[in-house]
């Protein structure tokens, strides 16, 4: 007798139904960035429905606004969008510098639009190693932050932070740029161009990656335009959508650049135009490091800074998008009413129109791609 | 389009019936300062001034908050396809929105604002069925003004944990714990 009896296959009941249910994602997951917590409605593997639960990390920064000076309310946006500190300080100097019909000189614009497209590849880096992190290439994740420490180094030196620089005031920078600037940014934009090509030999080309980004999370035109997508997640498909380039601010205008733009509208896509626009972002800084020009770096404000009566409306172009910064004031020293259009909010919007009917992986995939910054979506 | 063109033209599609001179004043809605209407435009139940903003700013009724704001995004020659910002605004007495526009095939843009006195309960209808941005902004606003949205398919807080009390962004909330007043 045999010891163990031949097993029969199981007839398979195809009849029962499958259930639709419910599982959370976050707000302490991995892949969600922040405390981000994504309440899923799924049928096996399959998303039925992504409803965002927002708030864990809300600090009310509008209503704080409300009570704080124009200088003051520079420090607060360092903590939305914190990966693009310099560039959301800029805009709200560059509110309240409209506001004031102040005009700063020409070394301030460039040094601003400098470092702002050293925040952006820092950015970029840093989202780069976490997307490939995200999709189980753990290596991205070391060389990401290896080239974003050099950067981070430049912004220490200059700004003396790393990360929340400050560096901005209303009418121009804190202080002048370190001797050593100049150098270390050339050496570091020598460096970087060495490293993109192999950013795209480790992961772009990668069949594995590619298979899971290529026609996963597809957004249409029309409906980025609809959802307010912005920055590289409205640009991947194909929704010219660049502040830089329609709104020109800083020393924007005097550069060249091209915007990036695919027209595929899925994962792969806004992977390639983050990829397309650290080269960019380097083509800008070469243009303008050799020509800082010489003068002030600010003008005096006064200390008390009062806006005259109206309202002011300033966008800029952070890593993530499309950032606005809309200021009532009644011509007192604190503003009546200061929002902040974040673009991550209504980049998170769109999460569940592209997450629908994917699978639970596509999900991390695809929200790595729209870079999600959680204190960006909770100001 | 320039704003002169786009007052022309937007004050065309609702004309006002009772006004029979072509010159009004209208309160500008924020400041209580009073402008005049150029008398090229038609007599119109929209109000419209540049005063004080970058932009042409409307001021709507609330009743044709919805049929204006369905023409400007379908109008071709007006095509307001996207919004870029949708702001709950607390103006003491009066509680309103303000909405930005931008055309992305014409790149002209726009401010249009609605306001209401009633505080107790204050209503408008809701814009996501034109931008779908509007569905999170709108529960945004509802959230920390307490404005609700007619026909919004899915009013509930965003931010504010269930059972929150009060509305935080209006200037008479009071939170005697958590707020540091200087």
């Amino acid at each position: 007798m045999p010891l163990r009896k031949k097993m029969e296959p199981k007839t398979v009941n195809n009849n029962f139904k499958s259930e639709e249910y419910f599982i959370n994602m976050g707000p302490q997951h991995p892949a969600t960035h922040g405390v981000l917590r994504l309440l899923l409605t799924i049928d096996g593997e399959i998303i039925k429905k992504v409803e965002p639960d927002l708030g864990y990390i809300h600090r009310s920064i509008e209503k704080m606004c409300e009570r704080d000076s124009y200088q003051q309310i520079v420090h607060l946006t360092d903590r939305m969008d914190y990966l693009s500190s310099h560039i959301n300080n800029e805009a709200v100097c560059l509110t309240v510098e409209n506001a004031l019909q102040l005009e700063v000189p020409e070394r301030v614009k460039v040094i601003r639009t400098i470092i702002g497209e050293l925040t952006r590849i820092a950015s970029h880096c840093l989202w780069w190693g976490v997307m490939g992190m995200d999709v189980g290439a753990l290596t991205t994740y070391f060389y990401g932050f290896r080239d974003r420490e050099m950067i981070n180094d430049i912004f220490e030196e200059t700004c003396g932070a790393r990360l929340t620089m400050n560096y901005n005031i209303p009418g121009g920078v804190m202080y002048d740029i370190h001797p050593n600037f100049i150098q270390r940014t050339k050496d570091f934009v020598k460096h970087f161009k060495t490293k993109i090509p192999e950013y795209d030999r480790l992961l772009t080309g990668n069949v594995i990656f590619q298979k899971r980004m290529k026609g996963v999370g597809i957004l249409s035109k029309e409906d980025a335009i609809s959802f307010g997508a912005s920055g590289p997640v409205g640009r991947g498909s194909g929704y010219s959508c660049d502040v830089r380039k329609h709104h020109p601010y800083s020393a924007l205008d005097k550069v060249t650049f091209n915007e990036s733009l695919k027209t595929a509208g899925d994962s792969l896509a806004r992977y390639e135009v983050r990829i397309m626009e650290m080269w960019e972002s380097l083509s800008i800084i070469e243009q303008l490091i050799d020509n800082i020009p010489e003068g002030d770096y600010k003008v005096a404000t006064n200390a008390v800074i009062k806006l005259p009566k109206g309202e002011y409306y300033q966008k800029v172009e952070t890593a993530r998008g499309e950032l606005g910064v809309y200021m009532v004031s009644t011509g007192t020293k604190n503003p009546y009413r200061v929002k902040f259009r974040s673009p991550g909010l209504s980049n998170i919007s769109l999460l569940n129109h592209i997450a629908v009917g994917g699978k639970i992986g596509d999900l991390v995939a695809t929200m790595a791609t729209l870079d999600i910054v959680v204190p960006d979506i909770d100001r | 389009m320039n704003n002169n063109e786009l007052q022309n033209l937007i004050g065309s599609w609702f004309p006002n019936q009772e006004a029979n001179k072509v010159v009004e004043t209208v309160p500008e809605t924020e400041e209580g300062a009073e402008i005049k209407v150029p008398e090229t435009v038609n007599p119109s139940l929209l109000s419209f001034s540049e005063e004080g903003s970058q932009f042409l700013n409307i001021a709507v009724k609330k009743e044709q908050l919805h049929d204006l704001m369905k023409r400007l995004k379908e109008n071709p020659e007006t095509n307001f396809d996207y919004l870029f910002c949708l702001t709950g605004m607390d103006w003491g007495k009066e509680l309103g929105i303000v909405y930005h526009l931008e055309s992305t095939k014409y790149r002209h843009q726009l401010v249009v604002r609605v306001n209401t006195d009633n505080r107790e309960n204050p209503n408008f209808d809701t814009v996501c069925d034109i931008w779908k941005t509007a569905e999170f902004h709108e529960r945004e606003v509802f959230d920390f003004f307490g404005i609700k949205f007619n026909n919004h398919p899915n009013l509930k807080y965003l931010f504010l944990t269930e059972g929150w009390e009060g509305y935080p962004l209006r200037k008479d909330y009071v939170d005697e714990v958590n707020m540091v007043i200087k």
